[in-house]
């Protein structure tokens, strides 16, 4: 009986506090600054076109293949308005295989891909398999119109081995990532 | 005139015995498995545990993978303590290629580590408390301390479930600022979410009535079966693989191996409470012990790791029992074999000794007490 009225005492005291659930679909519970959604792609909003070009390193590396990437020459660049010699022509991600390990952010040598970390990242269900093919325009809509603002980045290894991405130039990391894809064949 | 029921006089009743399918798609059944109970009344007979549902063929697929790629195989083997299972994995793989951890990354395996543990443990004293028939309460008490905890790792690793942290060499990336505050405040919140869990079950009469003296396993029978982890030393077996061999920086830590005395499923309730307070114990001195910087990654770390030719069997305490990977690498960025003992299932094979002679309704609590994870079993 003691132990009944134990028990008892535990569920009077958890009834008081306070609740840790939120009403979900009309209150959201803020998302961490690493929260991985699903890959989206950045827009260089200095120039007009995508960080990415088409090197498939991330497609290469993806454990459960879900993306398909080719690569063309960037139009940008005949006009000298750009750095870029190449550019990314196609770029699908299957959603739906997708499993959010973040290993193409981490390879990636352009800072071009990057997990979403807000919720349309996460809020994704369609009536249709098919419709979780994402292409280029919807995997750069995101970034492109100010919803992504602050996306995480850290790559694994390299960062810590004191190769900070950020302050190579263009050339330097295309001749990297055409010295890496060379060394992988 | 009377309207009872008399049986005939010249037949004598005949009693068969009776198939009951319980699963493969039942709440009681912690997962996709099925068990065919024969049953003499309300007595089980006779157990046939039909496993492979979830079958993935893990194994094979990680041996297709470089190994940074299979670290997130590792985490759907075991998706209550992810971070223990790839701590397992990677400690295989720096084994083999002479990695030498840095210090911090250490530290921030195990306190993840022991916190994971302490996690899945609420998760096992919420679904035993509804295998019993205590539904909603304590179960709703330990989702509401596993969200905590949960929502501690998804601030460090982004991820709530699969967290494809930690790597060969080290951990993806570093902790966030305040990490050390917050690990703090989660651990006291879990602290007080075992007192309520102790509180709202060691004690009370139904739940012990329903617990104690049910199945109890000789320690000569449980070291025979195979069984590890709480399972084994809820029989009086102290065995636990981070004292016994002490893997990652466990030999610096005090803590106590807690045992039972019967080995019956209200011992392995107790253990793994028991063993909750020591995982806390652990993380609280990791705290105090952790570097307050530092490198997270071994230098120089290559973007894609080769091993050499070798083969290695490592094995760690999840909060399962024990869990062996063996991996044989023939060279190259792949692995030629990697084979995973998973202790959830060494466990299940024990349990038609255990519940033959039971009632139904026992064998359900005896199920449940096992703790298992049928993505490891069938992995």
């Amino acid at each position: 009986m003691l132990g009944i009225i134990k028990s008892i005492g535990t569920t009077i005291s958890a009834a008081l506090r306070k609740p840790v659930t939120v009403q979900y679909p009309t209150e959201k519970k803020d998302l961490p600054h690493r929260s991985r959604g699903l890959p989206v792609l950045l827009w260089d909003g200095d120039i007009d076109e995508p960080f990415c070009t088409g090197c498939q390193v991330c497609a290469r590396y993806c454990p459960v293949d879900c993306m398909t990437v080719t690569m063309k020459d960037n139009p940008n660049y005949a006009e000298g308005k750009s750095k870029r010699k190449k550019i990314v022509d196609r770029f699908y991600i299957d959603y739906a295989r997708c499993m959010r390990c973040n290993i193409c952010v981490e390879v990636c040598n352009f800072d071009a891909i990057v997990m979403n970390n807000t919720w349309s990242g996460i809020e994704l269900s369609r009536y249709d398999r098919r419709d979780l093919v994402i292409d280029l325009d919807g995997l750069l809509a995101d970034h492109k119109k100010g919803r992504l603002k602050d996306p995480f980045r850290e790559p694994m290894g390299v960062a810590h081995s004191g190769w900070t991405p950020k302050e190579r130039t263009a050339e330097e990391q295309e001749a990297a990532a055409a010295k890496e894809e060379s060394g992988e064949e | 005139m009377t309207t009872e029921y008399q049986a005939p006089a010249e037949h004598e009743l005949e009693t068969i015995d009776l198939n009951i399918n319980v699963g493969p798609q039942h709440p009681a059944t912690h997962g996709v498995f099925r068990m065919i109970l024969t049953v003499d009344g309300e007595v089980v007979v006779d157990v046939d545990p039909v496993i492979g549902y979830m079958h993935r063929g893990a194994e094979k697929l990680s041996e297709n993978c470089d190994y940074r790629q299979a670290i997130g195989y590792q985490d759907r083997t075991d998706y209550l303590a992810q971070f223990n299972t790839e701590l397992g994995y990677v400690l295989a793989v720096e084994k083999l290629a002479g990695l030498e951890v840095p210090e911090r990354a250490e530290y921030i395996r195990v306190i993840l580590s022991e916190l994971n543990r302490i996690s899945s443990h609420f998760m096992f004293t919420g679904a035993f408390g509804t295998d019993i028939g205590l539904f909603g309460t304590p179960f709703m008490y330990s989702f509401r301390e596993r969200e905590t905890i949960q929502d501690f790792f998804e601030e460090i690793t982004g991820e709530r479930m699969m967290y494809n942290y930690f790597r060969p060499g080290g951990v993806a990336w570093d902790v966030p600022e305040g990490f050390e505050e917050r690990c703090r405040y989660v651990l006291a919140e879990a602290r007080k979410g075992i007192e309520d869990i102790d509180g709202l079950m060691t004690e009370n009469e139904v739940f012990v009535a329903r617990c104690r003296g049910l199945s109890p396993v000789s320690p000569e029978d449980a070291i025979n079966w195979g069984l590890s982890g709480p399972m084994l030393r809820a029989c009086g077996v102290k065995h636990d693989l981070r004292r016994a061999e002490p893997y990652s920086i466990y030999d610096r830590f005090d803590f106590q191996i807690p045992t039972g005395t019967n080995g019956d499923v209200f011992d392995r309730y107790l253990v793994r409470l028991e063993e909750m307070r020591q995982s806390a114990l652990i993380v609280e001195q990791a705290l105090a012990q952790i570097p307050k910087d530092g490198p997270t990654m071994v230098e120089g770390m290559k973007r894609i790791l080769r091993l050499p030719p070798g083969e290695i069997y490592m094995r760690t305490e999840t909060p399962r029992g024990e869990y062996g990977i063996y991996l044989v690498s023939k060279g190259g960025d792949k692995p030629y074999r990697l084979k995973i003992r998973s202790p959830a299932f060494s466990n299940l094979s024990a349990l038609k000794a255990m519940s033959a002679g039971n009632y139904v309704a026992d064998a359900i609590i005896i199920l449940g007490s096992i703790d298992i994870v049928l993505c490891e079993v069938d992995r």
